[in-house]
């Protein structure tokens, strides 16, 4: 552009800011963005039409695989309206098992936002604590499905694992493990200097801007946009629980930490009220292998917002079309608003801010070592973890060892 | 008698062509059949006037001689109004809901890449969710579309200008 002294910066597709691949061209004033475009589209695996080409049972792993984080969301927003489809009345306690793993999940998905967070502002130790928190969620899904992510418990007419009293107790010694370190949690964000400061006034977005461009779960609550698929239009057993909508009116990033952990404490009351009212009986009903003719429309609060499966059926074994709409999409035209006038230097935070997604972890991990490659457990990895870092001088076992009885404050 | 009840009647009057096409699939779940020529209006109706004021997403369908769209609207606390409008695969020509939701723009340049529908009216902008090198006239949501014509086309996305 002449004179004007406007230059373009590309951020990616690959990016070290960006934790997956997604491109912004940004033009400057200075410091300034005066215009931000956007390409998507890096990640597209064609998972809608390699369903039509799969029975329903393979494609519900397959539509697991869209998102690393909110794998359980997209699975349950696919088999429901699946069943849907099908006319299948599912077991109660199936319902109460998906609704316990669901929210397993958004407390898993919003410790790693606020790490994440804590590290796209400088605030590393924000990331150590919430992350090492975070393990106690990720264990615990792990003891329930077998898997820290991508958890392959939905089939179509419930759920393929039952929860057994001893697991609930587990799940409750947990949640107050996770709740006490929440709390400090709530404490940083609402005191802590820095953060406040950090945060506030950045990525704003108002609330009528917010309902325009049809924002999304905390990106819209953050602005007082009071909706959430689990109250509106209720599924599994949301119906029969008690919650509330965390919302805020800080319409920008402090808002969305704020809406984050509130959740976080909502999320365990209703961990609690599932395994406390969790009614007996099966948790699967034989579901047919053909699927008739017929059409569905499922939403599902994922944590980062809203995900909108569509699913047709043909009478045959595989499906006729499978639509799925994930949150980051009905979120970016927001990242664009928000950036505009804003610096540089705020774009990692507010994109950070939606929350997009990127992918996680494996279970087995294969070392290469002075006998070759050897195929490690969980918990031989962790082992081999702490004991490598001891060798080194960096000694956590009194750490964690206060923290795994919960005495950490 | 029930929201979706309402909702129904109320699309019915202002619409006469709709009676019979409307139907409530269970509680919070309508769908509609909507002639192409006036979904526009009945997009605006179900919006301003009835309060379908949250676009979730527009499905795209391969259904044989047409291709179809089925507009996603929801309510804030409630229903889901769902309409369903075909246009002949010959022609598939659509107009923009993307002055309304600025959200449609992705969704609507979904429907371009994987289903080949035109949409008048949508801003300019990168083509979305297929590469750049993507061979002209390959729909690969439609039914007859064959993965094998990638066959030979490098991975690499041309360098953009």
């Amino acid at each position: 552009m002449p004179n004007s002294g406007h230059i373009k910066v590309p951020i990616g597709p690959q990016h070290p800011a960006l934790k997956e691949p997604e491109s912004f061209l940004l033009t400057l004033d200075g410091e300034k963005i005066i215009h931000m475009g956007v390409r998507l589209g890096y990640n597209h695996r064609g998972i809608e039409k390699a369903c039509e080409a799969r029975s329903y049972i393979q494609c519900i792993y397959l539509i697991e695989r869209v998102c690393g984080i909110c794998s359980h969301s997209h699975s349950t927003a696919f088999v429901q309206a699946v069943e849907e489809v099908a006319g299948l009345e599912l077991p109660r306690r199936a319902l109460y098992i998906r609704t316990l793993i669901g929210e397993l999940e958004r407390i898993h998905s919003h410790l790693l936002w606020l790490g994440v967070a804590g590290h796209e502002i400088g605030f590393d130790t924000l990331l150590m604590y919430t992350w090492r928190d975070r393990e106690v969620v990720m264990d615990l899904l792990a003891s329930l499905t077998g898997n820290r992510v991508n958890y392959g418990l939905n089939t179509i007419g419930g759920v393929r694992r039952d929860v057994s009293e001893e697991q609930k107790q587990e799940i409750l010694k947990a949640i107050d493990i996770l709740e006490e370190r929440t709390k400090y949690y709530v404490t940083v964000a609402t005191e802590e200097i820095t953060l406040i400061q950090r945060l506030s006034g950045v990525g704003v977005v108002s609330h009528d801007d917010a309902v325009r461009l049809a924002a999304v779960g905390p990106t819209a609550r953050a602005s007082s946009v009071e909706r959430d698929v689990r109250r509106d239009d209720p599924y599994a057993a949301y119906g029969e629980l008690d919650f509330k909508v965390v919302t805020s009116d800080h319409n920008d990033v402090y808002g969305r930490t704020l809406v984050r952990v509130g959740e976080l404490m909502e999320s365990f009351s209703l961990v609690r009220q599932v395994v406390k009212n969790m009614p007996d009986g099966p948790v699967t009903i034989k579901a047919p292998r053909k699927i008739p003719a017929g059409e569905a429309l499922s939403r599902y609060e994922a944590p980062r917002g809203e995900d909108v499966h569509y699913v047709r059926g043909n009478g045959s074994e595989k499906p006729e079309r499978v639509k799925v709409r994930a949150p980051t999409l009905a979120n970016v035209q927001a990242v664009a608003h928000m950036l505009k006038d804003r610096y540089l230097a705020d774009m990692a935070i507010v994109v950070a801010a939606i929350d997009p997604c990127f992918s996680c972890t494996d279970r087995l991990i294969s070392v290469a070592g002075a006998g070759g490659r050897d195929i490690m457990t969980w918990d031989q990895v962790r082992a081999h973890g702490i004991e490598w870092y001891r060798r080194s001088g960096v000694d956590f076992t009194e750490l964690n060892r206060t923290f795994s009885t919960g005495e950490a404050k | 008698m029930s929201e979706e009840e309402t909702a129904q009647t109320l699309l019915q009057d202002q619409f006469p062509f709709l009676a019979g096409k409307i139907s409530i699939q269970r509680a919070r779940r309508i769908w509609a059949e909507v002639p192409a020529e006036s979904v526009r209006q009945v997009f605006d109706f179900a919006v301003d006037r009835l309060k379908f004021n949250q676009l979730c997403t527009i499905t795209g369908l391969d259904e044989g001689e047409n291709l179809a769209v089925i507009y996603h609207l929801a309510r804030e606390i409630g229903a889901t109004l769902n309409l369903h409008t075909v246009v002949p695969k010959a022609n598939p020509v659509l107009y923009t809901v993307s002055d309304r939701f600025p959200a449609a723009d992705c969704y609507e340049r979904e429907l371009v890449d994987l289903l080949g529908f035109k949409v008048e009216g949508l801003p300019p902008g990168h083509r979305y969710p297929l590469p750049d090198n993507w061979p002209a006239g390959q729909f690969p949501l439609r039914k007859d579309w064959d993965a094998a014509i990638l066959e030979g086309i490098p991975d690499k996305e041309s360098d953009n200008a």
